[in-house]
Parts: structure tokens; sequence; C-alpha cells
């Protein structure tokens, strides 16, 4: 997030974007519900009618997969009734110009054509986003989750740069992050294309800097992508290490999933369940649990904040880092000496600029977010203050591309996924806590009424599922959230197998895969 | 959420003969508690809205006819503010013998909930033993709500409305509402029903701020009869980004609950469903307790450390023997601190000189 949490109550307009905020990440929503109790009016785009979309002034229900081009009709209208804020485009920004010719082609009536909205609505969202003194995006995987899923990040970026809501209280493009320390792996380097910190691995002088500190040669060039990694499983990757990631349920393309880790010479998992992935492990490592470890995460603010243990784990359970010094001082690799999560912290806060002013017992009490680049440093609650890191804020020049798959006679109706409120991915963990079953005890697909009718399912019946790419089992329920022609389901319930259908394309730059688009067939199930 | 710019004092008033500044906009028990006066409530929450329910919490000023709620009292300059009279010490003792007298029971376990022990460690300091408007109770339990979370057993209830107006306040939910009026009066959901039926969420938040355990917090109670005392470690949620600061309940090495920490800088005392309730996979029968690895016969096998870690790193090492150093790719997590993911990145790096490291976050 561009803003700090405490931020969220402050906006006048809120415009949250493929983002089930009330489910997925509860305790912020609350903030946004505040906001809204206090005079701040929301604009919400989804293509289910989430709970948000109650509380907004308007809920605009897109296609699924339409956001950049309801993105660029709202540009569009900023620009021609001109609320763009030529100041901040003037003193902070480049390529404005290119951007705002770019838009003039994407009329509202255009977007309309794409998105299934009303011109009326696309011109409104914009005028509130528009004239909004302090105005913030919020959005989640339902934007980043497409095969344009940059393309959609861009395009908020250039609503927000078109307008000056960034840099200031109560405004910015703000990411809600998933899993609790999802944002830390990133920070700490586990990514293949930068060091700790974000540093980037092309860049010779970090290549230099890591050579040294880790003592060997740095390739100049970034590795390759989990996905595709995946791809090439016994032809180039023969040996994986995975840690705490239940691969096989949670990414896409399951069959495909099963079938790369079985081509691997040599299988290695760190987890504390045995997960449907462990069983394709040649080798399991039993890790400490949330609650048994001490060390440290970051939450989607940028906040740095403590894990305590507070109880002995089981068995021979041992912390990951812990594990992974292990292996690595088995294979002679140096500078694994590590004895406690302090140590291996205070290591990392040593070689990142982000955190230079960081170290264990500073973030005691989690009141930083980085960037803290010395020790004097307050810590930077909001970013772009000021300045961007890198100059100047970039507009894109960016189009509407379909999704990978779009619907057609044999694949008639979208299939859109994501999270409920109590389940948690894959449920190794809400599964296993008891009484969640008393709330939401399995999986079903949501169908509008109408549509359920048409198609001779009963309501709680079993339906059948199809895509290119397999068939599913899974009852369907009658649901005013979802549109005519869009049915949602989540992935958290392995007997229900989504991931089987998914997978239809990535995102060329992040290679994040299209999980929230996917053209399916369902008809009553029969034996 | 850090203490925003802090208030410039801008006036004074006097309390119990001291003069103290403070800020427009600040009620008089604002002030005294800054002042660390231990000005007894019972309807107050800090972030809720001053609600003047329950006038213990009643305070002297000069001037004024009548002792006046500090909660609710904004501070004026010149004030003249006397917190502990006798008159007033009377006044709340027999304000909590009455409350005292109507419920069935002013002991409850700690681990009912956060604010639990409000009334009993106010009726502690005041002495207060029940028993003397005894008879008539108010409020009765829903026994018939049979969810697996939330206690509700309104014969500890005294209306002090913290629970309907957390949902209302801070969750925004609305689910619980007051019924009847007067002695009748009781907490309850909307037409009266069971939770699973209403708005709620069950995020707990009611369980946290109840001052008499009345609502109570059902997973933490099974832990009710276990030996030990009850000690409390911060940590945060180990679910989504918000990153909710929590205290976990442990009893003797088991993990028996958990509470939202109320000056969480994410969270300022809120959970979901999941950070509150769903805790209890840590110590769940199914962990991986030691190693495994896979034999001759193609199962997996527990075995000790050695070997274990033995067979993991002479596999990456044959790997990259045979197909080179690209060949071995290492996935970290997004639920793993950050000496998982740190470790892992240095694995890779430091062992290969590649980059071939991700994390779960493309999935
Ligand atoms: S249930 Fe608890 S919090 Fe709610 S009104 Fe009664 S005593 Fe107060
Ligand atoms: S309590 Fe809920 S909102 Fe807070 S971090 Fe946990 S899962 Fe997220
Ligand atoms: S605390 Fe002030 S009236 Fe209850």
């Amino acid at each position: 997030m561009s803003n700090p949490l405490a931020d969220m109550e402050k906006p006048d307009l809120i415009f949250c974007i493929g983002t089930n905020m009330t489910e997925c990440h509860p305790v912020a929503a609350t903030r946004i519900k505040r906001a809204l109790k206090r005079g701040a009016q929301m604009v919400v785009a989804d293509p289910r009618r989430i709970p948000l979309a109650e509380m907004a002034e308007l809920y605009l229900p897109i296609r699924v997969g339409s956001d950049v081009a309801l993105l660029l009709g709202m540009a569009h209208v900023i620009a021609r009734e001109r609320l763009v804020d030529r100041e901040f485009i003037d003193a902070r920004t480049k390529d404005g110009e290119a951007f705002l010719e770019h838009v003039q082609q994407f009329t509202p009536e255009w977007a309309a054509g794409i998105t299934g909205l009303p011109p009326a609505d696309i011109e409104r969202a914009a005028l509130l986003y528009g004239r909004a003194d302090k105005a913030a995006i919020y959005y989640t995987l339902g934007i980043t989750e497409h095969i344009c899923g940059v393309d959609n990040v861009q395009s908020l970026c250039n609503l927000a740069l078109l307008t000056g809501n960034l840099g200031r209280e109560g405004t910015g493009i703000n990411p809600m992050r998933g899993q609790n320390n999802i944002q830390g792996a990133g920070d700490c380097g586990a990514v293949p294309a930068n060091y700790p910190g974000f540093q980037p691995v092309h860049d010779p002088a970090n290549g230099d800097k890591f050579a040294k500190l880790y003592g060997r040669e740095m390739d100049g060039e970034k590795g390759i992508t989990k996905v595709t990694a995946l791809n090439r499983c016994g032809e180039g990757i023969h040996a994986m290490l995975i840690d705490g990631e239940n691969t096989v349920v949670s990414d896409p393309d399951r069959h495909h999933c099963e079938h790369a880790l079985r081509a691997l010479d040599h299988l290695v998992v760190i987890d504390i369940f045995r997960t449907e992935t462990a069983e394709f492990a040649d080798v399991v490592l039993p890790a400490t649990a949330w609650g048994e470890t001490d060390g440290v995460c970051t939450n989607t603010e940028r906040r740095v904040q403590r894990l305590r243990a507070a109880v002995t784990p089981p068995g021979e359970a041992k912390p990951d880092w812990w594990i992974v010094s292990q292996i690595a001082q088995r294979m002679s690799i140096a500078g694994f000496e590590f004895e406690s999560a302090k140590d291996v912290f205070n290591e990392l806060c040593g070689l990142s600029p982000i955190y230079a002013g960081l170290d264990w017992d500073r973030i005691e009490h989690g009141e930083y977010n980085w960037p803290v680049p010395h020790k004097d440093h307050p810590g930077t609650p909001v970013l772009h203050e000021g300045e961007f890191k890198n100059g100047r804020g970039l507009f894109r020049v960016i189009s509407y591309r379909d999704p990978a798959e779009v619907v057609d006679d044999e694949f008639p109706v979208w299939l859109t996924t994501g999270r409920r409120l109590q389940a948690y991915h894959t449920r190794t963990q809400t599964g296993r806590a008891a009484g969640i079953d008393y709330l939401l005890s399995e999986e079903s697909l949501e169908i509008h009424p109408d549509d359920l009718a048409d198609w001779g399912i009963p309501d709680g019946g079993w339906a059948s599922l199809r895509s290119r790419r397999g068939a599913i089992k899974i009852r369907a329920r009658a649901s005013n959230m979802s549109p005519r022609g869009t049915v949602f389901c989540s992935f958290s319930f392995s007997d229900v197998p989504v991931n089987i259908l998914t997978g239809s394309g990535y995102d060329p730059v992040t290679e994040t895969a299209e999980l929230k688009v996917c053209p399916v067939n369902i008809s009553p199930f029969e034996e | 959420m850090i203490a925003e710019v802090k208030p410039t004092a801008t006036a004074t008033l006097t309390l119990d003969g001291v003069e103290v500044s403070f800020t427009e906009g600040e009620t008089i028990y604002e002030v005294a508690e800054r002042a660390g006066r231990e000005v007894p409530t019972l309807c107050y929450d800090a972030r809720l809205e001053a609600f003047g329910g329950c006038r213990l919490c009643v305070v002297e000023v000069d001037g004024m006819r009548a002792p006046v709620a500090s909660c609710t009292t904004p501070a004026t300059a010149g004030m003249v503010v006397k917190t502990t009279t006798d008159a007033i010490e009377k006044h709340r003792r027999t304000l909590l013998e009455l409350v005292a007298s109507e419920n069935r029971e002013n002991e409850v376990d700690e681990l009912r909930g956060h604010a639990s022990q409000e009334l009993k460690s106010l009726l502690d300091r005041y002495e207060v033993r029940g028993g003397r408007f005894a008879g008539r109770q108010s409020g009765t339990s829903n026994s018939t709500d049979d969810n697996p979370f939330i206690l509700r057993d309104y014969d500890l209830c005294i209306s002090c409305y913290r629970c309907v107006r957390v949902c209302a306040e801070q969750e925004g939910d609305h689910a619980i509402t007051m019924m009847n009026r007067g002695f009748e009066k009781q907490i309850t959901t909307e037409f009266n029903g069971i939770l699973k039926d209403s708005a709620c969420t069950f995020c707990g938040q009611c369980v946290q701020t109840c001052p008499t355990g009345a609502l109570g917090d059902r997973k933490a109670m099974r832990a009710e009869s276990l030996p030990g005392e009850v000690e409390k470690t911060r940590t945060v949620c180990p679910y989504c980004g918000v990153g909710c600061s929590v205290d976990l309940l442990t009893k003797e090495d088991r993990l028996v609950g958990v509470q939202p920490a109320m000056d969480g800088p994410a969270n300022e005392g809120a959970l979901c469903i999941k950070g509150q309730f769903a805790f209890d996979f840590v110590q769940h029968e199914d962990r991986l307790k030691m190693p495994l690895v896979r034999d001759e016969d193609g199962e997996l096998h527990e075995t000790d450390w050695e070997t274990a870690l033995d067979r993991a790193a002479d596999g990456f090492k044959k790997a990259a023997g045979e197909h080179g150093r690209h060949a071995v790719y290492g996935v970290a997590s997004g639920r793993a601190p950050h000496e998982a993911a740190y470790t892992m990145q240095k694995f890779i790096r430091a062992g290969f000189g590649t980059h071939q490291i991700d994390n779960c976050s493309r999935a």
C-alpha cells in the first residue's frame, strides 16, 4: 500500500476494484465502513455484487477481465472534464501528454461495450473520483490475477497520477496483500528479479555487493518465475525446495502441476502438515508453526512486526530458517551459521537499504513502515510524499486486451474464483480449526437464480463444471451476488479442486495466473 | 494510527486540587485518565463514542448541582473537578452493589474475554460482595444459540451497550440490538434469533469488550478446567496481510485462545473470525512431527534429522552436478516469517549464484 491502513478512514472518495474486502481483509474493511459513516463516498467495481457493493454510492458490475476498459473510459472523462491535476502532472510525472492523447479515443460508450456497464455510470465514476479532493484506490487479486494484471495496476496508477492522488494522506494506490507475509517474502528477496530490499539483480553494482556478501559470483540475469519453473520441471529444473506452500492445490491447472512435480529428480518440502504437495516429495521436513516461531513479518502497509513463539513445537519440528541453514551447511555453502531468528533478521537489515534503520530490537513494538533508510528515520507510512523514488511518476500508454480465453458456444459462462470469510487458502489451517465447519462446511458454486432455473439445476443440487482443462462436480447454490452468466467459487476445498479448471493464461510480465477468469460450461451432474 | 501530532495544550482545569492542561474536545474522563486518576468505568471503551450509561464515572464539578458523568462531559477551562469525594465513592459503591446483586455470578474465568474481569475488579476495589439487592435477576441466557464461538450468558449482562456499540461503531455490522426497555431490557440479535442467522460475522469484538463475561469466547472457555495460569504472548495474526496484533493465550504450553491487542497498530482491538477463532491448527494432531524420507518402497517414512537433511542436501548437490547450477529452484512461503524467506533466497543465491527463487504470491 502506498498509504497506511489508518488512512483508510480519511479519503473523500474510496474506489474499490477487484477486492472483496469485507471477506478477505475484514479488519481493513471496518475502516472503510467508518469512513463511509463519516461521509466519504465509495465506488465499487466488481463482477459480483459483493457486500461492499451494498455500501457503495455507485456499484459497477463489470464483466470479468474488463478492468482496463473501465479505467481507460474513466481517464477519458477525467481528461475531457478537465479534472486533471495539471500542477501535479507537470511537477512530478512523465509522459502525461502521450497518455492524455491516448485516452481521447476511449469514450465511456466504447468502454461500455466491453465492460457491459451503462456509459452514464462510467461517467459518474470518473466524476466522483476526479472531483474528490482525496481519492484512494484499493484493490486485491481481482486486479492482479489476470493475464493483464500489470496493465490493470498501471491503469490504476495512471488514474492516480492524472488526478494527483498520490503522496498525500487519504489517497494512494493500495493493494491489500492476501497472506500475512507475502510482502515480507518480497522484502527478503525471495523473487527472481531482486536481491533483498528490492535491489534489482540486473544492476552490476548490486551483483558486486552480493558477490562480496555471499562469497561467490552472481548471475547478472534474473531467474525464472515459479510458473516457468513448473513448466520446465524435468527440462532444466530438476530439484526444488518448497517452503510452506501447497502448490498442488493453490496453483492453477492441477494436473499440469502434479505432472511437473513428478518430473523432478529431487523435491524437498518444508511444511507444518503433510499436504497434498508433500505427497510428491522425496524429503519432507517438519517446520514450527505460527505461535511456535520467533520471527518478523511485514503487513500490507509495509509495517514490520514481530512474531513471537508462545508454545513448544510438536515432536522434532524446527524453524524454517534452521532447516534451510542445515541443508546449506551440509552443502558447504558459507554464511549459514545462524543461531537465532534475530541473527537472520539483523543480517537482512544490514544489506537491505529499506531496512537499514531497523534491527530486531527496534521493531519490538512494530511502529515502523519501511523504507527506514537509517537509524534516525521515523519510517515511511505514506510513500511518494514530495518525490517518487525514481524521480517522476510514469504514465503508461495501455490498451485493452481480451482475457486469455473468452466465452463461446461451448464454454458460455464466466467462472471467477476467490476466497471466503471463513476459509483461508487451501484450508490446511482453517480446515483444522474447531468450529469453522459450523459456518462453512463445503464449497458451492454461486449461480444467479435465473441461470440456475434456465440450466435445470435445483438449488443445492449437483452440477458438473467443465473448462478446457478438466471437469469437477460441485454443489450449486442460488446467489444474487452472481450476475447472470458469471459464477463464483473459492479454491479452498481440496474435494472441489477448482484449479483443475483454471490456468488459461498468465500475465506476460509477472506470470501471475489468470485465476479470475475462466470460461466454463455448466450442466446438471449426471452419475 | 501511531499517535498523531501531539495536541498542544490550550487550557487548564483543576483536577483534585492540581492544575492540568487539556486540549479542546477532551472529556473530563480523558483528562483524568491522562493525569493518572483511576476513575472507575463500566460502559466506557476508549474506542467507542462515550455513552454515559453506567454512571460509575461520575465526578463533582464546582458550580454544578449534581455530579456529572466524566466520560461524556467535555472539559472546559477553569473547571474545578473532584474525582473521589466520600459522596461519590458511596454512590459508586451503591451502584456496584446493585449491579452485583442482579447478576448470577460476578466472578468469571478470564478466558471469557479481554474485558471480562472489569466488573469483578471494580467489585474487589470497592469491596462489594453482592447480596444487598439479591432477588430478581435481569436477562436470561440464550441457550439455544449453539454456535461454537460466542457464549451468550445474559444472566450476567449489565446493559452497558458496549457490545452493541462495538458492533455498530467499530465493526459496522449492526448484528446486535437491544430488546425491551428498563428491567426487561436484553441484548439480542436482530429478531431475537441465533447469531448465525444475523449479520454477525463472528469477529468476536463484542466478546472482547464485554465487562462481565456475559458474552464469552467459547473456544477459549474449553480450557477453563485446564491447570495453570493464563499467559499472554503478543504476536501478529497468521492469516491475511492486514497484520492484526493479537495476544496468544496459553496455559502450560497449550495454546488455548486469542485476544485482540487493543493497542495493535494495524487493528486497534479489532479482529475477524480467522484471527479470533482459527488458531487451533497449531497444536493439531495432524501436525508433522518427524522428518520423512521416501524409501525404496516408494513411501514416505519417518526418520531422524541427520538422515533427512543429508538426503535433502545430497539431492540438491546431485541435481546441480548433473544438470548445472540453474537446475535447482526454491519456492519461499508468503506465510512463513522473514527469516524463512531470507534464508531460502540466500540458499539459492549463495549456493548456486543464480536467482532461481520465487514465492507463492504468483498463485
Ligand atoms: S452483553 Fe456484555 S457488553 Fe453487551 S450490554 Fe451486556 S454486559 Fe454490556
Ligand atoms: S484478524 Fe482477520 S483481518 Fe486481521 S490479519 Fe487476521 S485474517 Fe486479516
Ligand atoms: S463510564 Fe461513564 S457513564 Fe459509564
